[in-house]
């Protein structure tokens, strides 16, 4: 067996990257997989506070990578789900204490015992990006319904086909059907049309990612959370399961749904 | 193209030659030696010889005949004024009047292959951070993406969707232009004309933006008189 490496990224910063890595694993990890997730934002990491496990950080990946550790020793256990690792970054050096063969070298030695390897790309396109592209088998672009989020979105694509990674797949963040319906937001339909790339899956604009985030606590536990259902559907489409796009129209509280029945005379 | 005593044009359908001045046996020594000088040319030609008024039999001509088979050259016919030359043409199976008219113009072949320009061809989609420059034309089949630039010493024709930065013209040339299927960059410049896209209303439709009247102006395809 051996694991898949997924590449989280986005050129822009700020689009959610750190909690779709955190939510994939966590929502593969919670169907049984393996999963280590990897912070390649060197210098600037936060996976750990998204996964709630900063406390527990001895070792890092700088450390495992200029030998100061075995790898093992920097795979941090996930307190939530059982086979759910993480390898946090070091935030007192900067991106070039790795390099892309680094990268490679050390996704290898993880292949034989893991399922998925997720990385979680820092913004830019420089050599951060990088490294976390290099071990990739597949590309993940996450980015907003933004133009400017969209235009950064679309130069990785660029770069990422250029380096003959294979078509990345599309995560469309932070949508909020609501402004769309005014015309006020991209639709997820406009995004693609751009990009021109496979949609994963769309993710709604949800207040309570900044509360499980805060937290420590993935969403995509949460069965409850829009937010939460449309990690774990992306996480079984990257299981090869078919499963349809969330609808996000219906009315999520009390007085939508009353008015939806009234509203069907007219 | 000549030789002593004998005359060489090309007509329809094969080559003309002409001994009416030189005596038949030098005539058709000389043809004989410039044929195999020039065997290149000459190789699969149809020949038709214009014999004047030298009169000639069978033999004389069935011997140039087998010469030129010798060649891979064909004698269709003898042109021929005396009666005997034509009855002995006639006895070897030769034509003894052919059109001998000059290649008429209308029925020359038409020449098909046009020169030409340089043009640079992309079969992709051109992505944010992409730039091309070429001296010549850009022609991209794929869309052209906001962030994407093109610069062409030409025109630019994008088989797709254009919505990224095009320059056509850049070295000063006016009458370059634009063509996409949907015309809508960031910005458009030909030579030193810069203009942004208005607003779009409906369906895309193919245009084309070319200077009219020192005017930046975009025109649907198939509304205009071209």
């Amino acid at each position: 067996m051996s694991a898949k490496v997924i590449t989280i990224t986005s050129g822009k910063g700020g689009v959610g990257k750190t909690t779709a890595t955190a939510n994939l694993g966590a929502a593969l990890a919670s169907r049984g997989q393996r999963v280590a997730c990897i912070d390649a934002d060197i210098g600037l990491r936060n996976l750990d506070v998204v996964m709630g496990l900063e406390n527990r950080i001895v070792y890092d990946l700088v450390d495992a990578v200029e030998g100061r550790c075995r790898l093992p020793q920097a795979m941090i256990k996930d307190k939530h789900i059982p086979n759910l690792y993480l390898i946090p970054s070091a935030q007192t050096r900067d991106k070039t204490a790795v390099s892309p063969s680094d990268m490679i070298r050390l996704c290898n030695e993880l292949r034989a015992d893991l399922d998925w390897i997720i990385i979680d790309s820092p913004a830019g396109i420089e050599r951060g990006f990088k490294n976390a592209i290099a071990p990739a088998d597949q590309i993940i672009v996450v980015t907003n319904p933004e133009i400017s989020a969209v235009r950064d979105a679309d130069r990785i694509i660029g770069i990422v086909e250029a380096e003959e990674k294979g078509s990345p797949k599309l995560i469309l963040n932070r949508l909020n059907p609501e402004m769309v319906k005014q015309n006020n937001m991209l639709s997820a339909d406009d995004v693609v049309d751009l990009l021109a790339i496979e949609l994963l899956g769309i993710v709604p604009e949800d207040k309570s990612v900044i509360i499980s985030t805060n937290r420590g606590t993935p969403i995509a536990l949460d069965p409850k959370s829009l937010a939460g259902q449309a990690y774990q559907n992306i996480s079984r489409r990257l299981l090869g399961e078919d499963v349809p796009l969330l609808n996000l129209d219906k009315g999520s509280g009390f007085f939508n749904r009353i008015s939806s029945v009234f509203g069907s005379g007219d | 193209m000549g030789a002593q005593g004998i005359e060489i044009k090309g007509i329809k359908n094969g080559i003309l030659i002409s001994i009416k001045d030189a005596d038949w046996q030098t005539g058709r020594t000389a043809l004989i030696e410039h044929i195999d000088q020039n065997l290149n040319f000459f190789e699969g030609a149809k020949l038709v010889i214009d014999a004047g008024d030298q009169v000639l039999k069978s033999p004389e001509l069935a011997d140039l005949r087998n010469l030129l088979d010798d060649r891979k050259i064909k004698l269709r016919g003898i042109l021929t004024t005396s009666l005997v030359t034509e009855r002995a043409a006639q006895d070897l199976g030769l034509a003894i009047q052919i059109d001998q008219t000059s290649p008429a113009p209308e029925k020359m072949p038409i020449n098909t292959v046009l020169d030409g320009e340089e043009a640079v061809f992309l079969n992709r989609t051109l992505r944010s951070g992409h730039k091309v420059s070429h001296s010549g034309h850009i022609i991209v089949l794929g869309d052209v993406n906001p962030g994407a630039e093109l610069v062409a010493g030409g025109n630019i024709i994008v088989w797709g969707k254009l919505r990224g930065v095009v320059h056509a013209g850049a070295a000063g040339d006016e009458a370059a232009v634009v063509c996409s299927l949907d015309l809508s960059p960031t910005q458009l410049r030909i030579a030193d004309k810069i203009s942004v896209s208005p607003p779009r209303k409906g369906k895309p439709r193919p245009e084309i933006a070319r200077l009219v009247d020192g005017q930046l102006t975009a025109q649907d395809w198939f509304k205009i008189n071209k």
